[in-house]
Parts: structure tokens; sequence; C-alpha cells
């Protein structure tokens, strides 16, 4: 929409994901109006806007994590590295192992911290023997943060986490299958500050290796966390900017009266 | 969500706290415009009593800048404030710093009033009194900006400021004549170039307050740019 685009080339080296008029409806509501939205490589993109605005709807379609809901219609375009991910011949279950999702309540699986890392790499057989897959499991516990508070009980279960180690956990399952882009949707809002302040901090360490597109509802997270920041209303990105620039100077009032908390 | 109320915050809180600190600078600078009327007043009529009265005042100045220094800081750490916001609390920082600072220059004003000028040296106070005014009116209207945030009248007084400096250097040009005229006269002569000095760097303060209500109004630094890029800023409409 707002964000420029370059020419066809430079735009296929930069964007991880193009996204094109692209519209959403539940049954006959129309959730998401003819959004154009780029996520560049290596970003961090974060999605603001208030409740009901269509950020989460717009997110879940970067994965199609809608499909999972049979009211839910989606058109317009969505390519991942030039690639249409709604094409009949893409398989969802590998398309969400490109790109992830790290929820907003902490979900680990019923299992132990081992297996919940372990459980992406078998089911996508990327690795054929344990030696490899405790390689996968160490490295992704270390990039989330979390190898040195577990590295002494992974046949534990991962519901005994506390709530920040959980969804640190949930990141760490994510990345054990080398996604290109996670989705994180609101992953802080169920977390406390400390916890919050280190996800944001390996938010920070993640954007070396992958693509983040987060939704969240707390501005200064958005401010602190993203590279650009899109702020929707009503099922319509109003605005992309530099987070920088989003936050000083938003170039719509519609965004500038958000962010200054003046909808009444 | 759906309407978009332009002018409140959802917290009518905040809107009181940064009306409250809108307005202590305006009284902030109605002190420092005041300090200075009575600095000009004393050095025209050697009125030594309002040169003291000026200088014992100087502390109300003071004391407003911590008081705008600390509401602004607890208006941070409450309200994290963003976009226009955000830049009405650092333009308020920043002016409020420049208001003490031209309070400072009004004090040395002050103590040269306060020295005695023999009959034939009048004339260099009347210099003086003229450069005066025009600071004062300078002063004046950029307050007016600050009170209106009206961007195109900070781009006047940043004009305005050219025409200070040029009477600045007249100033010390005949000043410096007069020196080499009579020797015997530089100690009190340098008061008032010392004075003159005070009240062209006052004419820049002025023209950095105005440079922060064009940054308030349009979001955009326009110091140690053109005047040209200041008034594209200011006249381009958002």
């Amino acid at each position: 929409m707002q964000n420029s685009q370059s020419s066809p080339d430079i735009a296929s080296q930069q964007t991880a994901i193009t996204a094109r008029n692209v519209e959403v409806f539940y049954g006959d509501t129309q959730a998401i109006k003819g959004i154009d939205l780029d996520v560049r490589n290596n970003e961090v993109l974060s999605f603001i806007g208030p409740s009901g605005c269509g950020k989460s709807t717009f997110l879940r379609c970067l994965n199609r994590m809608n499909d999972t809901i049979d009211s839910c219609r989606v058109t317009g375009s969505i390519e991942l590295d030039g690639q249409d991910i709604y094409h009949s011949s893409v398989d969802e279950v590998l398309l969400r192992a490109k790109v992830g999702m790290v929820f907003q309540k902490p979900n680990p699986f019923p299992k132990s911290i081992y297996d919940n890392i372990a459980y992406g790499p078998k089911l996508h057989g990327l690795v054929e023997r344990k030696p490899e897959l405790d390689e996968i499991v160490e490295s992704s516990l270390r990039r989330a943060g979390l190898w040195e508070e577990v590295k002494d009980r992974l046949n534990e279960p991962g519901t005994g986490l506390s709530g920040g180690q959980q969804q640190r956990l949930c990141i760490a399952r994510t990345i054990a299958v080398s996604p290109e882009v996670i989705l994180m949707d609101e992953p802080c809002s169920a977390l406390d500050p400390i916890a919050t302040g280190i996800i944001e901090e390996l938010i920070h360490d993640l954007k070396e290796k992958f693509t983040i597109v987060i939704v969240t509802h707390n501005m200064q997270q958005a401010a602190r966390v993203s590279d650009r920041t899109a702020f929707f209303h009503l099922g319509e990105v109003v605005e992309v900017s530099e987070t920088d620039d989003l936050f000083t100077n938003p170039k719509h009032k519609r965004t500038e009266d958000y962010i200054t908390g003046r909808y009444g | 969500m759906e309407h978009v109320n332009s002018g409140r915050h959802i917290s009518s809180q905040f809107d009181e706290e940064l009306k409250e600190v809108r307005n202590a600078v305006l009284s902030m600078g109605g002190v420092v415009e005041k300090q200075l009327t009575d600095a000009i007043q004393a050095i025209k009529t050697s009125d030594h009593e309002l040169a003291d009265r000026v200088l014992s005042n100087d502390t109300r100045v003071n004391a407003l800048e911590m008081d705008i220094d600390n509401a602004c800081t607890q208006l941070i750490a409450k309200r994290q404030p963003t976009a226009r916001d955000l830049r009405q609390i650092i333009a308020t920082f920043k002016t409020i710093a420049d208001l003490e600072r031209i309070g400072d220059e009004v004090k040395r004003i002050a103590a040269v009033a306060k020295e005695s000028f023999s009959s034939e040296q009048q004339h260099l106070l009347a210099a003086l009194e003229n450069l005066g005014q025009l600071v004062l009116n300078m002063l004046r209207t950029v307050l007016n900006a600050f009170a209106r945030m009206d961007a195109e009248e900070a781009l006047e007084v940043h004009r305005t400021d050219q025409g200070i400096d040029r009477q600045y250097e007249g100033m010390l040009r005949q000043l410096m004549t007069y020196m080499m005229e009579d020797p015997r006269s530089i100690p009190k002569i340098m008061d008032v170039v010392f004075s003159a000095r005070s009240l062209e760097r006052i004419g820049d303060r002025c023209q950095n307050i105005a440079e922060y209500v064009i940054y308030n109004v349009h979001g955009k630094d326009v110091r140690h740019t053109s005047d040209e890029d200041m008034e594209q800023t200011v006249r381009k409409s958002r």
C-alpha cells in the first residue's frame, strides 16, 4: 500500500513475503480489505492497531492458518520467495515449517522438553540419526536462549516450565525446523515484564537469521523490537513506516490518533 | 474504536497533564519576558533598584525550569508519549532550557544597568536599548508562536534574527570607533559590548525556540538547515 515497490529483481532479493490485494471474509463479513504489503528479509515487522482491525487475521494468512477456519475465505495473492502460497500444489504442513508461528499463549506439547523440539525435525524428516537430532535440539534451545536453563532436565515435561520459558520453548520448537519467517501473535501478552524483556532480546537476536512478523498490542514493544511498523485499522493497512518515523512523526492522522491514545 | 476523537486523549488526565506543562512553559516565558523588559527599562532609566529586582528574580526562572523538567519527566515515565505528544514534550524540554539561559543573559544585562554612566556615555545606552527592544519583540513573538504552536510565526521569528545580527554587528563597529577615539572609556564600552552580546545571544535562543515550534508542529528537525529548507518544511501541508 504505502510502502514503495522497487524493481522486481531487487524486490525479489529483499522481499520474503509479497502480499497483494489480500481480502479475507468470515462468511459475509469482510475482515481484510485489499491489503498490499511486503515483508523484507531479516526484518522485524510489527503489526499494531485496535482490537478487531484485522492484524491477527492478516498474520494468519501468511502461513494459511486461516484455512483451519471453515467460514474463512482468502482472496488476492501472497507469495513467499516468489511462490504463491495459496497454490493448490502447496503442502500446508511444509509451508508452516517455512513460515512458523508462535502464539499468544505458550502451547508446548504435553511431552518432554526434548520431544517438543525434536517433534518437527522428525516429522519433516530433517534428521536420520539421534546425534543429529540432539544437535538440532541443543542449537534450537540455545538460539532461543533456553539451553542453560533446561539442559539438565530435557526429559521433564515442557508444561512444567514457567510461562516465559514455555514461550521460549515454543520459539525453539519453531526454529528447530529452520523456518524462513517466524510469525508471532502477541507472544508476550501472557508474560511478565522480565520474561517479556527476554523474549524481546531474543527477537532482536533472531532477526539475524530469520524474518519476523509480530502482532502486538503493546506499542512500546513494537517501537522497541521492530524495524518497520504497520498500522492496521478497520481491515486496512493505513501506514507502513520505519518504526523510528512512525512513533515520532506518523504520516497519517489515523495512525497519530491511535498511537497517541486519541481514539474515543 | 471507529470514531476518531481528534482533540482529546482517551485519558483526560493525560490531556490535563499536557495542558499544565504547556501553561507552565507559557508562565515561564512570561516571567522571562518581564525580566527582559525590566532589564531594558533599568538600562534606559539607570534604575538600580529595578536592576536588583531583575537579578533576584532569576531564581524564579530557575525554579520554573526545574518544575517543568520534573513534570515532563513524569509524563514520559507514566504516559510513554508518542508522535505529537512526544514532540511537545521534547520541544518543551529544549524550550525551557533556552528560556533559562535567556534568564541568565538578562541577568548580565541587569548587572550593566547597575553601572554608572556619565552623561556623555548615555548615547551608548540608547543604542543598547534599541537593540533590546528588537530582541524583546522577538522574544514576545516566539512565545506567541509557542503558545499557538504556529509554525508560520516561528518561521518569521527565525528570519527576524538576521536583522538583529546586523544591528549587533553595526553596533560593535560603532563601539570600536568610540574605543579608539577615547581609550579611557574602554571599560564602560566593554560593559555595553557584553550587554549587546547578551541581547544577540537571546536572539539566537529565540531562534532555537522557533525551531522547536516547527519541529513540534511538522515533526521535522530544522536545526542547521537552510532558510529555504525550513520554509519548505513549514509551507508543506501534511
